[in-house]
């Protein structure tokens, strides 16, 4: 029934939950590199869902689909279909709105990335861009408390957001995704430069993040993906007969079911530490 | 040689000789050569500083130091001298001035359209281009101010055929190229990682050109800056062939006046007698400029190390 998700033609509401974001036969070329192939996936709302993979299996290619990242990427052309809301995003008609679509599927990066500006400001940038008209400290405020970060930060709201640890950092790049008040947060291995104890504060920001936002988390460590997630997406690299490596979807499912009892045998070869 | 630690190797064999006898030495001469090296750029400085001060001493102790500063008039060679440096300064001023209003603002969007719009085929096309604009003999460009702006400019301009406006939108021209070149390469080098971020706040190109990326760059940009007033303030030939000899106490860019630099350019290519009071004013007026400059590099040197940020 839950693996209904990765059929083809099959695309069953959830069960549990709607689906916010849907990708429909999506395929991502970098110039003539397949680094995608065909993929189908619904992700359902106010969920976590990770992606796990070995390293160049399309896991964060697809997940820069989603909010339209790899147009940044030149050479990058996207095929198939990504439904928000219902809504295929890479419509021409959303080329002028992509602002629109990015403020509400955030994105928190690999390295934390905070701007060289005041803790205060790099929250209240991103609110400013996008024209929004209520009490900034209190959104500053709000945000750095739903990022975990308010204690620590609110003594040195002025100081450079440069200033903090790589944990605060990501907290804090965390709580600018956060401020725009999106409805999807996209993390590509936020967990990835940090120490072990930032990376439980963040695993723990996570789930309370949870009950509002719609989160998809790239990772490479399965005890966090077993962790922090609802569902569990399996990504696999193979080669082609001409030696290219293509990514494509092997397995989606429940978080346990990928852990304990998965259907494909890769799957089970990679959540058990066999490869990869 | 054998090995000095008095074991052989796991196998018996011994198939590692140290040779390292003679390297001790060659060490500690390859490190005497470069120091020596290092010391000649050094002594030079040293010297220089000496020889100014030195000359500069003995101007001061013919001619009081509040003549130098309060004079309102620069005539070191009229039978009734003066010495008024203000009027020399604000030559220099006025055609610096003009310069930086050119150079800093064209140079900083040339350098904001190189690095942040312009395809990756086009700037490295460009860039090496505007660097060879930067190698242009300074006295090509002089006689292209007196010769080619000044006609242009007198068309619709009661401009006198020297003049401040002309040398300084040419000294402009010859000092854009750094301000490109320099303010592009801190543009440059701002990690992809903040654009990036911005842009998946929704930012567009230019809120994350304005507001993430240039602030970044804030320090390289204005030691960019910093360092093009710096040229400016010691450029000589242009000043010298196109903004004219004659001191004055002015600020208006029409006019015939003199600079620091082509003061000095004046009196040394003339036959002023070692030791005179005339040959030491060059001293003087050099020392001023040795003065204005060190102080502007040591401001961008502060500044630079006060707002650089560090991404890592």
């Amino acid at each position: 029934m839950k693996s209904d998700f990765i059929q083809e033609s099959n695309f069953s509401a959830m069960p549990t939950s709607e689906a916010i974001l849907e990708a429909e036969k999506v395929t991502v070329h970098y110039g003539s590199f397949m680094a995608l192939r065909e993929t189908y996936i619904n992700i359902p709302k106010n969920q976590i869902t990770a992606f796990i993979g070995p390293s160049g299996c399309g896991k964060s290619t697809l997940l820069r689909c989603f909010n339209r990242m790899n147009d940044l990427i030149p050479g990058a052309k996207v095929g198939g279909k990504i439904r928000f809301h219902g809504e295929n995003l890479h419509d021409r008609k959303f080329d002028k709105r992509i602002e629109e679509i990015r403020r509400r599927i955030g994105m928190v990066f690999q390295k934390p990335n905070p701007f060289s500006k005041t803790i205060y400001e790099n929250i209240a940038f991103g609110a400013r861009i996008n024209g929004y008209r209520g009490d900034m400290d209190e959104l500053v405020e709000r945000s750095l408390r739903q990022a975990a970060l308010w204690d620590e930060a609110k003594d040195k709201l002025k100081q450079s957001g440069l200033s903090l640890s790589g944990g605060q950092q990501q907290r804090l790049c965390i709580a600018r995704a956060i401020a725009v008040q999106p409805e999807v947060i996209l993390m590509d291995e936020p967990c990835s430069a940090l120490d072990p104890i930032s990376t439980l504060r963040i695993e723990e920001l996570l789930h309370e993040l949870e009950e509002r936002y719609t989160i998809i988390i790239v990772t490479h460590n399965m005890q966090q993906a077993s962790r922090v997630s609802d569902m569990t997406a399996f990504f696999n690299v193979k080669a082609t007969e001409s030696g290219q490596r293509q990514g494509y979807l092997a397995e989606y499912d429940r978080t346990e079911v990928i852990f304990q009892n998965p259907k494909e045998q890769v799957t089970q070869e990679y959540v058990s530490g066999r490869f990869g | 040689m054998s090995t000095n630690l008095g074991i052989s190797d796991r196998d018996g064999t011994n198939l590692w000789q140290p040779k390292r006898g003679l390297n001790e030495w060659v060490e500690k001469g390859v490190k005497g050569l470069f120091a020596l090296f290092a010391l000649v750029s050094i002594a030079t400085t040293v010297g220089i500083v000496l020889s100014l001060t030195y000359e500069t001493i003995a101007f001061f102790s013919k001619v009081p130091i509040w003549r130098f500063l309060g004079e309102t008039q620069w005539s070191p060679t009229f039978n009734n001298p003066q010495f008024g440096i203000i009027v020399l300064i604000c030559g220099t001023f006025l055609t610096s001035l003009i310069a930086t209003v050119v150079a800093l603002p064209i140079g900083l969007l040339a350098a904001i359209c190189l690095s942040e719009y312009a395809p990756e085929k086009m700037r490295r096309v460009i860039k090496p281009a505007l660097e060879i604009l930067a190698g242009v003999p300074t006295v090509v460009y002089g006689y292209f101010a007196l010769l080619f702006v000044t006609p242009i400019l007198k068309t619709f301009l009661p401009v006198e055929i020297f003049n401040a406006l002309s040398a300084g939108l040419v000294m402009g021209i010859a000092i854009l190229p750094l301000v490109a070149s320099l303010s592009e390469d801190a543009i440059y080098a701002v990690p992809n990682s903040l654009r990036q971020g911005a842009y998946a706040l929704g930012a567009t190109k230019r809120e994350t050109i304005v507001s993430v990326v240039l602030p970044s760059a804030l320090s390289g940009i204005a030691a960019s800056f910093i360092l093009a007033i710096s040229r400016a303030i010691g450029e000589t030939m242009i000043v010298t062939i196109a903004a004219g000899q004659t001191p004055r106490l002015t600020l208006n860019p029409f006019a015939n006046l003199q600079t620091m630099t082509a003061y000095i350019v004046q009196v040394s290519k003339g036959d002023t007698p070692a030791g005179s009071l005339v040959y030491q004013t060059i001293f003087a007026v050099g020392m001023t400029l040795f003065v204005m400059t060190l102080a502007l590099n040591i401001f961008s040197f502060w500044f630079v190390r006060r707002f650089r940020q560090k991404y890592e």
